[in-house]
């Protein structure tokens, strides 16, 4: 391997700011953040050039985290957000972050409708089957049997399959990483960037606090025993069998990404300011 | 389970177990493709940058929750292994660190063998355990300098590796007395009075 480069592209320190986490000690999202870090440094991307949006949760916080420009929106609108943005902005690389309860719950809507558009962006989903930030809720990937004070005996709900739904709704690039794994998961969302169209990536982040067992998932993951797929049929068949633990790129199709021509803008942000005023 | 191990957790919600996950990490296995002394440079200096900056982060985070004791022999950690880097490149005789490909050097498997793991951490663990992440850290590095030496075909980097491994050894040692005179952790070291999970 040669180590040499013609020029020096920004380390992956370089996309970390001067706040520190303020997440539990043990906490999957500090991993994410190293991973995020590094797969902008592989793409050789400069933090000017990437905006990192979210929602609400402590996964959410992670735009402050970073030296690029960020957008730390209201719950579950981050993808409606990053839409947005990127479509006024194809230059600029968008990341979209957020938790299980952000995404899948509130953000629900927001997440069908993401896969379905196509816009290209990455979505990056900290999940941890549980809202911390709120202190313990369960949330749509929470097993229905998870006995807790604020569920006793268990929810008796059937769990929210993500990936399952991104492939339905239409999204282009569908991926499963482990946060015990930063330079697997740098990999992995490096690659989703790459790949034109919705790419999502579902990164299992143990919550410590509130489901200390996840620590165990270090053993439970493994590489998943079959190679990326362009055949959605293959794919949605894999990913249905699937147990939440089989870590790699599950299906990457080759539909185009929605981009609208924006033409120029008619009014003035002060003339459309003015039409609100009371 | 007895009081002394890493704080890892296991089973059940609230009540952290201990086992010494970081013997189960994989190991980066050593490639005896290393091209030339340059390579080799590159490898052992992002080991111990990246080392160091786990241990800053890893300090960061014990200091935010008032762990301060803790936080300050992350901080320690820290400062070693940079202190590390830095020597080598003065025994490479150089001032300028190795020109690195985009994203850093890309370990066998993981992340590199003397990178702490963040999921390691408990907000109420004490010296102890981080000296035995430590010892795990460096045993892991030992290892793979060990496995250098064995197998790289160049005798400069063969030498280079032998070097390194003796020095990890080195630093293993040290670490095991540094334990031997850290009190181990109480019996319920872990027991929080005003646990964040919600309470009847």
């Amino acid at each position: 391997m040669s180590t040499v480069a013609a020029s020096a592209p920004p380390a992956p320190q370089a996309f970390k700011s001067d706040y520190k986490p303020i997440w539990c000690p043990g906490c999957g999202d500090y991993s994410v953040l190293t991973a995020v870090a590094r797969a902008f440094a592989i793409l050789e991307l400069r933090p000017e050039n990437v905006a990192v949006v979210s929602g609400i949760g402590c996964s959410s916080r992670i735009p402050a985290y970073t030296t690029c420009y960020g957008f730390h929106g209201v719950h579950g609108r981050a993808l409606a957000a990053g839409t947005g943005l990127k479509i006024a902005r194809p230059d600029l690389t968008v990341l979209v972050a957020g938790g299980d309860g952000d995404g899948y719950s509130i953000g629900g809507n927001h997440f069908l409708h993401a896969c379905r558009r196509n816009v290209d962006l990455t979505y990056i989903v900290m999940d941890n089957h549980v809202y911390g930030m709120t202190k313990g809720q369960p949330s749509p990937t929470t097993e229905p049997d998870w006995n807790s004070k604020l569920s006793p005996g268990g929810t008796g709900l059937r769990t929210f399959h993500p990936l399952v739904i991104a492939l339905a709704a239409g999204a282009n690039f569908i991926a499963r990483a482990f946060s015990g794994d930063p330079n697997g998961t740098a990999g992995m969302i490096a690659e989703a960037i790459r790949t034109p169209g919705f790419s999502f990536v579902e990164i299992l982040s143990p919550c410590v606090t509130f489901r200390p067992e996840q620590r165990e998932w270090k053993q439970q993951v493994r590489p998943a025993p079959v190679a990326s797929t362009d055949d959605p049929g293959r794919a949605a068949r894999r990913i249905i069998t699937d147990d939440g633990f089989n870590i790699g790129v599950l299906y990457k199709g080759n539909r185009k990404p929605y981009q609208p021509s924006m033409g120029t803008a008619t009014k003035r942000l002060t003339d459309l300011e003015a039409g609100f005023a009371i | 389970m007895s009081a002394g191990k890493a704080p890892t957790t296991t089973g059940g919600k609230g009540r952290p177990g201990r086992t010494p996950r970081a013997r189960n990490r994989k190991e980066p296995v050593a490639k005896s493709s290393v091209s030339d002394e340059a390579d080799f440079l590159a490898r052992a200096w992002t080991m111990e940058v990246e080392a160091a900056e786990r241990y800053s982060m890893l300090a960061d985070a014990m200091h935010e929750h008032n762990n301060r004791e803790v936080a300050e022999l992350f901080r320690k950690l820290a400062r070693i292994e940079q202190l590390h880097a830095e020597q080598l490149l003065e025994q490479n005789l150089t001032m300028h660190p190795p020109v690195l490909p985009p994203g850093g050097i890309r370990w066998g498997a993981g992340e590199g063998p003397e990178t702490a793991d963040p999921g390691e951490l408990h907000y109420r663990m004490q010296p102890y355990h981080a000296l035995q992440i430590a010892l795990a850290c460096e045993k892991r590095a030992q290892s793979f300098f060990a496995g250098y030496a064995r197998d790289a075909t160049r005798a400069a980097v063969r030498k280079a590796a032998r070097e390194m491994a003796a020095e990890e050894g080195e630093h293993v040692r040290l670490i095991e007395e540094w334990l031997k005179r850290t009190p181990p952790p109480d019996k319920d070291w872990e027991h929080d009075p005003d646990p964040p999970a919600p309470s009847d």
